[in-house]
C-alpha cells in the first residue's frame, strides 16, 4: 500500500518504527541448533569451574568433635548428664583430646556448631532490639516491645541486651593447648578472639551506651541482664574493647544464622608460633560446658578449619557445577541428536 | 388492530400506554410568567421553584458533567471505587493483618506501601481521567448557543449550560443542537430542516426532520413570545428512534409529536439556515447522553481464565499456608516445654498452645506468601492493554485515507479478545459492501437493457483505482478499449472523455479531495453519478420525448405511444420522481429564495417530504413556481382541494407550459439541441452541475441512472417536482403524497399529478417480492392482459438474474387512479392522518390500500460494490478458522451470489438450504432449526459442530432477529463472537439493549482492515497477554515456593530469608518492567507471516498460548526452578556460618536472575528495549540493595541488613551461586522448548522459523487478482467488477465491531423493533467439507408472514409445520447450488417447509 506523503491526513498515526511495531529485533528461535552450542559450552565452562571447585575445597582441613556429651562419647557427658533438670546448670569443665600427625595448614578457624537450633525462627528472631543495641540510651532504658518477654526483669527493670537471641547467647568457652612433645607440657596456643564479628557489626551496629562517669557499670545502671545470663553484660570481657554490646562473641551471637544448623566463629588461630597454622602434636581443648541443648536434641559441636580463597570447606558447590556441567553436555548430546535427525528434515522441507 | 405500529414500539406492547399516561414530563415556556391556579396539574412546590429565573422548571439544566468526582470527594469515592475490587480489598486487608502483632510479618508500614501504590496509581489515573472529562464537559458546557431572553425579548449568546428546559433556542447551519429541541420552525419553507446524526449513529446521511405540525403554517417569523402551548411528552428515556407527546394549545387543541419533530443533542444541523425549537430534554436527560454509558468494561475471556486461575492460586496460598500452620503447631509441640533456647514464649512469659501458635502462623504465612496473588498483574495488565490499543490505534495500515480515520478502541480492555473470535456476525449492505450503488442494468416492459458500456466504464474504473499512480491520463488507449466490444459508435469517443476525466479523479487522492469538498453530501461519488446509458433505451427515451414534445397539447399524450414506450417513459418518470433525493447545488452559496408559500398543501405526507431550495440557476423558474404556488393557494383552502382538482390541473398544465420557455432562456438546457449537447453544456459549467442528496443510496443511483437518459430531476419541493427532459422541457409534477419507505411494505410511493395527462399517478418503487405481489391481476382472455402477463413473467426472470449475479433489485410499478378512487383513499388518509392516537397504524393501512393494483413498469439491477479486499479479506478470515456470519436483509439469490462473489462460499462446496415457516418471535424457531442442524448434520459427533459450520448466511433478517442468532450463537455454542456493523440497525446485532453505537467496541474505517486487526493485533494482544499472564504466574509462584521450602528450615514459623523490602517491592520494582516491554512488544509471529499464514489465529481460538494445561505445566516449572533456586543456595551455605540475610539475599538475585532469564527463553523478539529494561532490573536491584543496605545500621527491624550486599559482593560463593543455579534452574525449560522446536515445532514455531528462513520472501502480499483481463462476457463480468473495486470518496463509514462478551445481556433492543417482526427470514448454514464427513449442512429457514394476517391462527399453524419439519424434513432434499447433489445423503440437505405464505 503506497502513502502519498503530501496528502496526509489531521488522524493519520505516525509512521515510526515504535509506533509501527517494527522495532528491529533479535529473534532467537529456540531449537535444537541454537541451544547445541548453548549448552555445550555452559557445559563445559561448569564442569571446568565445577573440578577447580573441588579441588580447592578438598584443599580445605576441617577437623570436628560432637561435645554435646551423649552417653559414651567423651568426656563431656558428665557435664551433660549434670546439666539436666537444674535451671541455671552449674559450670562444668570437660575437654577433648586429638593428635595432628601433620601441619594444619593455616589460618586455622575455630568454629562452634549447634544442631537443630533454630535460630532463624520468626518470634526468636524478632525479638531483639536494635536501637538499644547501638547504643541509644533511650532504648536502652525502653526496650521495644518485640523483646518481650525479655523485655522487662520480674523486677521491672529493662533488660540490656533484651530480646530471645541476647538471653539464649552462647556461653561455652574453649581453650586450646597445644603439647609439641610427647609427654610434654601443654602451651596454651593463642586463640585470637577479635575480629570475629563482622567489621560493620562491630563498629557501626553495634555500640555500647554513652559511659557514665568513665564506667560502663554505671551506663548499664538501672537495667537487669538476660534471665539466662550469669553476668551483667558490662562484665563480658574484661577488656573494655570487647565488653557490653561490643563484647565479639555477642555480636556474632546476634547475627542469626540462617538454618537450623550453623557455625559461628569462636576465634582464629594466626598469632605467634602458629600464623603459618597448627603444628603436628597432642593437642587439648578445654571446654567450660554451660549450655544445654540435649533438651532440646541438639548438639554441640567444635571444628577447626582452614580456609582458602572461597571460604570455609564446600564440596557442594564444585560437585553441583560438575554435576550442572555434565546435565549441559547430556542435553546437548540429546540435543546433537535431534540436530542431526531433523535438520535433515529441514533441508527437505525446503527442497 | 392487524398489526404492531411501526417503527417506535418497544418488545412489550402491554405495559407501553400505562407508561405513556403515567410518566410525562409537561413542558411549557420559560417566556410565560409562571402558571399560577390555572395549572393544577404543575403542583404548587414546582411553581415556587420556578420563579426563581425567569420561569426555569423543575428539571435538569443543559449543563454536562460527566465528572465522577469533586476536589473534596475525590478521596473518599475513589477509594470506595477501587475497593470495589476484590483484589485491592485484599491486599489492603493482608497489608493491615500486619497491625496485628501477633500475626504481624513485615513492618506495617512497609506493608502498606505496594497496596498504597497500587492504589495511587489507579488513583492518580483516575484523576487524570476525570480531569480530562472535566476540561471536555468544561469545553462544551461553554460553547455558545443562541437563546431568548425573555428580558431583552431577542435571541442572545448563551452557554450550552445556560440552557433550560422550556427555553427557545434558535440554531444556524451546521451548528450542533445542545439538547433535544423539540422543532417549532425552520427557517426552510416547508417547515423541514436536516440533521446529520453521525455523532449519535454514524451515519452520515442526512435525515430530516419537520416542525411540529400546526407550527409550519405560521405566516410570519415564530416568535416565542407568543408561544403558550404545553408540550406533554414522555419522560426522558434512552430510546433514540422513539418520541411520542402532544403539544396542546390554548385552544385545547392537541397536536401529535413524533420523532420527526425532536432534535437530538449532538446531531448537526444541515442544510437549513435556521431553526428555532423549544428545549423538552436537556443536560443529562437528552436521549443521547442517556445513551452514553461512558466506556464499558467488559471482561475478557482470557481476564476470566485469569480470574479462574487466580482463584487456583488463592486456594494454593491457603494450602501452602495451612500447612505450614499445622507444621507450625507440631513445632511449637515439640519444643516449646524442653526449654528450648530458641523457643520465645508468649509476651507474658506463658507459653503458647501449639494450636494458638498455628492460627497465627496461618495468618502469618498468609502474609508473607502474599506475593503469590500477584498484586502487580492488575496493573500490568492495563498497562498492557493500554499499550496494545495504543499500538492498534497507531497503526498506520488501519488508517483509512480517504476518510482520514484510523481504527479506533472504544471497549479499553478486550484487545486480547480479538484474538480469540470464532465468529464473526457481519451485515452486509455497507460493512461488506461499499453502500455505493450503482445503477447496472434495468428491464422495462419485458425487454432487458444489460448497460454493457456502463459494465465497461465501472470495469475502468477499477482499472483507475489500480492504476492509481499513473495520474497522466492516457486517453487514447482508453478510448480505444471503450469502443472495444461496444455497440456504440459515435457516442463511445465522447464518453470515453467523461470516463476519462473521471477516471482521473477516480484516483485515490482525487477521490479524498472529492470527498473532503462534498463533505455534507452523501452519497454522490463518480461512479454513481456518471453511468453510460445503454443506447437502445436511450433512443427509446428520446423517441418518448420527443413524441410526447410534440403531442403534448393534446388530449391523451401518453396514448401517441406505444405501450412500451409509454412504460418506457413511465419508468423514467418514476426513477426520477419515486424518491425523496433532495437537489442542490454544491457551489452555490445557500441563499434562500424566501418564497414562503402562505397555504400548505392541505395534503399531508406521511412521511416528512424532503425540500430542497432551487439552485440559483433555476431561481427565475422557482420564483415562478412560487408565484403560480401562490396563486394556487386561493384556490386551494382547507379541504376544499378536492372540489378543485381540475382547476389545479390547468394551472399545472399553464405552468409546465410556460416552463420551458423561462428554463432555455435561464439556463443551457435546451430543448433543440441534442442529448449530447446538454450533456457538454453540463460538463462545461460543472458549477451548475445538480448534487442529489438521498436518504439512501439507492435513490441516489437511480436518479443519476434517469440523468443519464436526460430525464433529470431538477427540483423538489415539498409539493411539486421538477424533471427536465431535453425535448419536452420541465415538466412539474404536483406532488400529492409521499408514502415513504419502510421495511415492512418494503416499498414506496408517491402520489401525482401528472401534468401532461392530468391524471393522478401512483409510482411504486419496491422490492421484487412485494411489488410483484401486488399487480393488477391480468386476465389471460384478452390480448393485453396477456402480453402483459409475458412481460411479467420475464422481467421476472430477469429479476431472478440479476440477484443471480448478486444485484439488488427493486421494481418499478405505476396505477392510475381516477379521480373518484383518489377522493375515497383520500378520505380515509386524511381520517388517519388527523387520527392521533393510531396514525401511525392507520397511515400504515392507508399506503397498503393505494398500492394495490399496480401496473409493472420495469425493474433495477443496482449494484452494492464490494468494499476494497472484501473477498480476500473474507477467505483470509476462513482460513484462520473463522465462521462468518453474513446477516443480511436481503433476498436470498442476492445474498447468496454476494456471498460467493465475497469467498464466503466457494463453488466446490455444497450449498445446504434449509427453510421454515415461523411465528413471530423467531427465536424459537432459530433455535430450534440450529438445534435441528446441529443433530442432524452431525449425529455422531456434536463436538465438531462448530468445526464443520464454515459460513452461514441468514437472509431476509431484521435487526431484531440479527441480535437474536447472535445471542443465539453465543448461548448454545459457547462462542467467542464479533458483532460488525455499519448503522443504527446493527446495533442491536451488536450489542442488546444498548441503542446507541456510540457503544461500539471498536471502529475499523473499512471492512478490510478486519483481517489485520484480527489475524495481527488479535493475534499479537492475544499471545502477548497471555503470554504475561503466564508469566507472572510463574513469577509468583516461583518466588513464594522459595519462601514456603524455607518453612522447613524454620519451623514453619512464617520466618522470612528474604529480607521484607525485597519481599515487597520484588514484583513492584525489581521485575515488573521487562515483562511489560515484553507483554507489549513481543511478537511472537512476525507481522508478513501472519497475514500470509491466517491459519495462525487458530491458535487462539484453541486457546492454545494459555490453556488450564499451559498453566498447571507453568506452575510445575515453577515450582521445580523454585526448588532449585532454594536448595542450591542451601546445600552452597549449608553448615557454614552464614546468617540469614547474608544467605537470603543471594536468594534474591538468582530468582531475579532466573526471572529475567526465564523471561528471555519466553520472548521472542528481543528488541533495545528489551536489553534495557532487563539491564535496567538488574542494576536497579543492586543498586537498591547497595543503598538500602548501607543506608542504615538500625533501622530496618528485623533485618537490619546493614552492609550485607556489600559483604556478599566480596564473597565469590555469591558469584558461583549466582551463576550456576538460575542455569540450573532453567535447564529443563531450555532443553524442552528446544526439543520442541526441532522435533514437535508448532504452528507458530514452524511460522518463525520460516520467516527466519527466509526474511524477504513474505512481503505483505499486495493483491493484484482481477485487474489485468477485461470481462469477456457479461457473465463474468461482475463478478470481476466485484473482487476488486473502486476506492472512492466515501464518507465515513464506520463499523462498529464489538466482541460480545456473554454477560453482556440486556433488554431487546427497541430500536428496530417495528422491522422485527415477522418478516421473511432466511437462515442459511453452511459447513466447509471435512475430510471424512459428507460435507455440509446449510439451514436455510424461511419465515414468511404476511403483514396483515391474522396471529392466532397462524401461530398455531407454524407450530404444526415446525412439527412436521421435524419428522418429514429429512427427506426433502434439495440441492439449491451444486451439482454435486449425489454425493449428499439426505441427511445434510434438508428443507424445512419452503412455503412462503401471503396470505392477500
Amino acid at each position: 500500500m503506497t502513502w502519498s506523503a503530501t496528502a496526509r491526513g489531521a488522524h493519520q498515526p505516525d509512521n515510526t518504527a515504535f509506533t509501527q511495531q517494527r522495532l528491529p529485533a533479535w529473534q532467537p528461535l529456540l531449537s535444537a541448533s541454537i541451544a547445541l552450542p548453548l549448552f555445550f559450552c555452559a557445559g563445559l565452562a561448569f564442569i571446568g569451574l565445577g573440578l577447580g571447585l573441588y579441588y580447592s575445597s578438598n584443599g580445605i582441613k576441617e577437623l570436628e568433635y560432637d561435645y554435646t556429651g551423649d552417653s559414651g562419647t567423651g568426656n563431656c557427658s558428665v557435664c551433660a548428664a549434670a546439666d539436666q533438670g537444674r535451671a541455671p546448670p552449674p559450670p562444668c569443665s570437660c575437654a577433648w583430646n586429638f593428635s595432628l600427625p601433620e601441619l594444619f595448614q593455616g589460618p586455622v578457624y575455630l568454629y562452634y556448631e549447634l544442631t537443630n537450633f533454630y535460630q532463624n525462627n520468626r518470634r526468636y528472631g524478632v525479638s531483639r532490639d536494635d536501637e538499644q543495641l547501638s547504643g541509644l540510651p533511650s532504648a536502652l532504658r525502653h526496650p521495644v516491645n518485640e523483646c518481650a518477654p525479655y523485655q522487662l526483669s520480674a523486677a521491672g527493670l529493662p533488660i540490656a541486651p533484651c530480646g530471645a537471641i541476647a538471653n539464649s547467647l552462647f556461653n561455652d568457652s574453649f581453650s586450646l593447648w597445644h603439647q609439641r612433645l610427647p609427654g610434654g607440657l601443654y602451651v596454651e596456643v593463642p586463640l585470637d578472639r577479635s575480629g570475629i564479628a563482622w567489621w560493620t557489626d562491630y563498629h557501626v551496629k553495634f555500640r555500647n551506651p554513652p559511659l557514665v562517669n568513665g564506667s560502663l557499670a554505671l551506663a548499664f545502671q538501672g537495667t537487669a541482664p538476660p534471665p539466662n545470663w550469669r553476668r551483667p553484660v558490662y562484665e563480658l570481657s574484661p577488656d573494655p574493647n570487647n565488653t557490653g554490646f561490643i563484647n565479639q562473641d555477642f555480636v556474632v551471637w546476634m547475627r542469626t544464622a540462617a538454618l537450623p544448623t550453623f557455625r559461628k566463629l569462636y576465634a582464629r588461630i594466626r598469632q605467634g608460633n602458629y600464623s603459618a597454622g597448627l603444628p603436628r602434636g597432642a593437642y587439648r581443648v578445654n571446654i567450660t560446658y554451660n549450655y544445654p541443648v540435649r533438651a532440646f536434641g541438639g548438639h554441640k559441636l567444635l571444628i577447626f578449619s582452614s580456609i582458602s580463597w572461597m571460604g570455609g570447606k564446600n564440596p557442594f558447590l564444585g560437585i553441583a557445577y560438575l554435576v550442572v556441567g555434565s546435565l549441559c553436555i547430556l542435553t546437548g548430546f540429546v540435543m546433537l541428536i535431534v540436530y542431526i535427525r531433523y535438520q535433515d528434515q529441514d533441508d527437505d522441507d525446503e527442497e | 388492530m392487524e398489526r404492531e405500529p411501526a417503527g417506535t414500539e418497544e418488545p412489550g406492547p402491554p405495559g407501553r400506554r400505562r407508561r405513556r399516561e403515567g410518566r410525562t414530563r409537561t413542558v411549557r415556556s420559560n417566556l410565560l410568567p409562571p402558571p399560577g391556579a390555572e395549572d393544577p396539574a404543575a403542583g404548587a412546590a414546582k411553581g415556587e421553584r420556578r420563579r426563581r429565573r425567569g420561569c426555569p422548571q423543575h428539571l435538569a439544566d443543559n449543563r454536562l458533567k460527566t465528572t465522577k468526582y469533586t476536589l473534596l470527594s475525590f478521596l473518599p469515592k475513589n477509594l470506595f471505587e477501587q475497593f470495589h475490587r476484590p483484589a485491592n480489598v485484599y491486599f489492603v486487608f493482608i497489608a493491615l493483618l500486619n497491625f496485628v502483632p501477633a500475626v504481624n510479618a513485615f513492618q506495617p508500614g512497609l506493608a502498606l506501601a505496594p497496596v498504597l501504590f497500587i492504589l495511587a496509581i489507579t488513583a492518580f489515573r483516575d484523576l487524570w481521567e476525570d480531569y480530562s472529562r472535566h476540561r471536555s464537559d468544561h469545553k462544551i458546557n461553554h460553547l455558545g448557543c443562541l437563546v431568548f431572553s425573555r428580558e431583552e425579548k431577542k435571541y442572545v449568546n448563551r452557554f450550552w449550560k445556560e440552557i433550560h428546559v422550556g427555553d427557545f433556542v434558535r440554531l444556524r447551519c451546521n451548528e450542533i443542537f445542545p439538547a433535544d429541541i423539540l422543532l417549532l420552525s425552520s427557517s426552510d419553507p416547508d417547515g423541514l430542516c436536516h440533521i446529520e446524526t453521525a455523532n449519535l449513529d454514524g451515519e452520515t446521511n442526512l435525515k430530516r426532520r419537520q416542525v411540529v405540525r400546526g407550527f409550519s403554517e405560521l405566516v410570519s417569523e415564530f416568535n416565542p413570545l407568543t408561544f403558550t402551548s404545553v408540550i406533554e411528552c414522555e419522560k426522558p428515556n434512552n430510546d433514540l428512534s422513539r418520541f411520542r407527546g402532544c403539544i396542546i394549545h390554548d385552544n385545547g387543541k392537541k397536536a401529535g409529536l413524533y420523532k420527526e419533530n425532536l432534535l437530538l443533542r449532538g446531531c448537526t444541523l444541515r442544510n437549513t439556515d435556521a431553526v428555532v425549537g423549544i428545549v423538552i430534554y436537556a443536560g443529562h436527560e437528552t436521549k443521547a447522553l442517556l445513551n452514553n454509558s461512558g466506556p464499558r468494561y467488559k471482561r475478557s475471556k482470557l481476564e476470566r481464565q485469569m480470574n479462574c486461575d487466580v482463584l487456583w492460586c488463592v486456594l494454593l496460598l491457603v494450602c501452602m499456608s495451612l500447612f505450614s500452620a499445622v507444621g507450625h503447631g507440631l513445632w511449637i509441640w515439640r519444643y516449646q516445654e524442653k526449654k528450648s533456647l530458641f523457643y520465645v514464649p508468649t509476651s507474658d512469659g506463658s507459653s503458647l498452645s501449639p494450636v494458638t501458635a498455628a492460627v497465627y502462623s496461618f495468618l502469618t504465612m498468609i502474609i508473607v506468601l502474599q506475593v503469590l496473588i500477584p498484586i502487580s498483574l492488575y496493573v500490568s495488565i492495563e498497562i498492557v492493554k493500554a499499550c496494545q490499543v495504543y499500538f492498534i490505534n497507531q497503526d498506520v495500515q488501519l488508517y483509512d485515507e480517504e476518510t482520514d480515520s484510523q481504527l479506533q478502541c472504544r471497549a479499553l480492555n478486550i484487545t486480547e479478545d480479538l484474538g480469540q473470535i470464532q465468529y464473526i456476525f457481519s451485515d452486509k449492505t455497507g460493512t461488506l459492501t461499499e453502500n455505493k450503488m450503482v445503477f447496472r442494468r434495468c428491464t422495462v416492459s419485458g425487454v432487458e437493457y444489460s448497460h454493457d458500456a456502463n459494465a465497461q466504464r465501472l470495469a475502468r474504473y477499477q482499472e483507475a483505482d489500480s492504476e492509481e499512480e499513473e495520474v497522466v491520463p492516457r486517453g487514447g488507449s482508453v478510448s480505444q478499449r471503450g469502443s472495444i466490444g461496444s455497440h456504440q459508435s459515435v457516442r463511445v469517443v465522447h464518453r470515453t472523455q467523461s470516463t476519462k476525466s473521471h477516471r482521473r479523479t477516480g484516483s485515490r487522492a482525487e477521490a479524498k479531495r472529492a470527498s473532503m469538498l462534498s463533505k455534507h453530501t452523501a452519497f454522490s461519488s463518480p461512479m454513481e453519478k456518471d453511468i453510460t446509458p445503454d443506447p437502445k433505451l436511450l433512443e427509446k427515451v428520446s423517441e418518448c420525448d420527443k413524441s410526447l414534445a410534440v403531442a403534448r397539447h393534446q388530449e391523451h399524450p401518453l396514448a401517441h405511444l406505444s405501450p412500451e414506450l409509454s412504460d418506457v417513459f413511465d419508468f423514467f418518470i418514476a426513477l426520477t420522481i419515486c424518491n425523496t433525493v433532495v437537489v442542490t447545488c454544491p457551489d452555490q452559496p445557500r441563499t434562500k429564495v424566501r418564497v414562503r408559500f402562505e397555504l400548505k398543501s392541505p395534503v399531508k405526507t406521511i412521511e416528512d417530504f424532503l425540500r430542497r431550495f432551487t439552485p440559483s440557476c433555476l431561481t427565475s423558474g422557482c420564483s415562478s413556481i412560487g408565484s403560480l404556488a401562490a396563486n394556487k393557494s386561493n384556490h386551494k383552502s382547507g379541504s376544499s382541494f378536492l372540489s378543485t382538482p381540475s382547476s389545479d390541473g390547468m394551472l399545472l398544465r399553464l405552468e409546465s407550459l410556460g416552463q420551458p420557455t423561462s428554463a432555455i432562456t435561464s439556463n443551457s438546457y435546451s430543448s433543440q439541441a441534442d442529448d449530447w449537447a446538454s450533456e457538454l453544456a453540463q460538463e462545461q459549467e460543472p458549477d451548475h452541475e445538480l448534487r442529489y442528496e438521498a436518504e439512501s443510496p439507492d435513490e441516489a443511483a437511480l436518479v443519476y441512472a434517469a440523468r443519464a437518459y436526460n430525464c433529470v430531476l431538477v427540483e423538489r419541493l415539498h409539493d411539486q417536482v421538477s424533471v427536465e427532459l431535453p425535448h419536452l422541457g420541465r415538466l412539474t409534477f404536483d406532488l400529492l403524497h409521499t408514502l415513504g419507505f419502510d421495511s415492512i411494505r418494503k416499498r414506496m410511493s408517491v402520489v401525482i399529478r401528472h401534468p401532461l395527462t392530468n391524471e393522478i399517478n401512483v409510482y411504486t418503487k419496491g422490492a421484487d417480492s412485494v411489488v410483484m405481489d401486488l399487480l393488477q391481476p391480468c386476465s389471460s382472455v384478452d390480448a393485453r392482459g396477456r402480453h402483459q402477463k409475458k412481460i411479467r413473467s420475464k422481467t421476472q426472470n430477469y429479476l431472478n438474474l440479476y440477484a443471480a449475479e448478486g444485484l439488488r433489485t427493486l421494481c418499478i410499478a405505476k396505477r392510475v387512479l381516477s379521480k373518484e378512487e383518489y377522493a375515497c383513499w383520500l378520505q380515509s388518509h386524511l381520517e388517519a392522518e388527523s387520527s392521533p392516537e393510531n396514525s401511525e397504524e392507520l397511515l400504515f393501512q392507508s399506503a397498503i390500500r393505494l398500492e394495490t393494483n399496480l401496473h409493472l413498469l420495469g425493474a433495477t439491477g443496482i449494484e452494492d460494490r464490494l468494499q476494497d479486499g472484501v473477498p480476500e479479506t473474507i477467505s483470509k478470515l476462513r482460513q484462520a478458522g473463522l465462521q462468518i456470519w453474513v446477516l443480511t436483509g436481503d433476498k436470498q439469490e442476492t445474498a447468496v451470489n454476494i456471498a460467493y462473489a465475497c469467498k464466503l462460499l466457494d463453488h466446490d462446496e455444497e450449498v445446504i438450504t434449509l427453510n421454515a415457516t415461523s411465528q413471530e418471535a423467531c427465536a424459537a424457531l432459530l433455535d430450534q432449526c440450529l438445534r435441528y442442524v446441529q443433530s442432524r448434520g452431525l449425529q455422531r459427533a456434536p463436538e465438531k459442530t462448530k468445526g464443520k459450520c464454515r459460513s452461514v448466511l441468514c437472509c431476509r433478517s431484521t435487526p431484531l432477529q440479527k441480535s437474536m442468532v447472535v445471542k443465539l450463537v453465543r448461548s448454545k455454542l459457547k462462542a467467542m463472537t464479533l458483532a460488525i456493523g455499519d448503522g443504527a440497525n446493527d446495533v442491536s446485532m451488536i450489542q442488546e439493549g444498548m441503542q446507541a453505537v456510540m457503544a461500539s467496541d471498536f471502529a475499523v474505517p473499512k471492512f478490510r482492515y478486519l483481517e489485520r486487526l484480527l489475524i495481527l493485533h488479535g493475534h499479537w494482544c492475544y499471545s502477548r497477554l497471555a503470554n504475561m499472564v503466564l508469566y507472572f504466574f510463574y513469577k509468583n509462584t516461583m518466588f513464594v515456593g522459595l519462601l514456603f521450602w524455607f518453612q522447613f528450615f524454620c519451623g514453619f514459623s512464617a520466618s522470612a530469608m528474604i529480607d521484607q523490602w525485597y519481599l515487597i517491592f520484588f514484583n513492584l520494582l525489581f521485575s515488573s518492567l521487562p515483562p511489560l516491554v515484553t507483554g507489549v512488544l513481543d511478537r511472537d509471529v512476525p507481522a508478513n507471516v501472519l497475514q500470509t499464514n491466517p491459519q495462525l489465529y487458530k491458535s487462539g481460538q484453541n486457546m492454545e498460548e494459555y490453556r488450564p494445561r499451559t498453566f498447571w505445566f507453568n506452575m510445575a516449572d515453577a515450582t521445580f526452578q523454585s526448588l532449585v533456586c532454594f536448595s542450591i543456595p542451601y546445600l552452597a551455605y549449608y553448615d557454614s556460618n552464614v546468617d540469614l540475610f547474608t544467605w537470603g539475599t543471594p536468594i534474591v538475585t538468582i530468582a531475579l536472575l532466573t526471572f529475567l532469564l526465564h523471561l528471555g527463553i519466553e520472548t521472542k523478539t528481543w528488541t533495545w528495549l528489551n536489553w534495557i529494561t532487563c539491564g535496567f532490573s538488574v542494576l536497579l536491584f543492586f543498586t537498591v540493595a547497595l543503598i538500602y543496605n548501607a543506608s542504615c545500621a538500625t533501622c530496618y527491624p528485623p533485618s537490619n541488613p546493614y552492609w550485607t550486599m556489600q559483604a556478599l559482593l566480596g564473597d565469590p560463593v555469591f558469584y558461583l551461586t549466582c551463576l550456576m543455579t538460575p542455569v540450573a534452574a532453567l535447564l529443563p525449560r531450555l532443553f524442552f522448548r528446544s526439543l520442541q522446536g526441532s522435533v514437535l515445532p508448532t504452528q507458530l514455531q514452524l511460522a518463525r522459523q520460516l520467516a527466519r528462513k527466509s526474511p524477504r520472501r513474505h512481503r505483505t502480499p499486495k493483491e493484484t487478482s482481477a485487474q489485468g483481463c477485461l470481462p469477456k462476457d457479461s457473465g463474468t463480468e461482475h463478478s470481476v467488477g466485484r473482487t476488486v473495486s473502486v476506492p472512492l470518496s466515501q464518507p465515513s463509514w464506520h463499523t462498529q465491531q464489538p466482541a460480545c462478551s456473554p454477560e453482556a445481556s440486556g433488554e431487546p433492543s427497541t430500536v428496530d423493533m417495528s422491522m422485527a417482526l415477522r418478516e421473511h427470514t432466511l437462515l442459511e448454514r453452511l459447513s466447509a467439507p471435512a475430510p471424512s464427513l459428507p460435507t455440509f449442512s446449510l439451514l436455510n429457514w424461511i419465515s414468511s408472514w404476511s403483514l396483515v394476517s391474522r396471529l392466532g391462527s397462524v401461530l398455531q399453524f407454524a407450530r404444526t409445520e415446525q412439527l412436521a419439519d421435524g419428522q418429514t424434513g429429512r427427506g426433502l432434499a434439495v440441492q439449491p447450488h451444486s451439482g454435486r447433489s449425489g454425493l449428499q445423503g439426505p441427511d445434510h440437505r434438508l428443507l424445512i417447509g419452503a412455503s412462503s405464505r401471503r396470505s392477500q
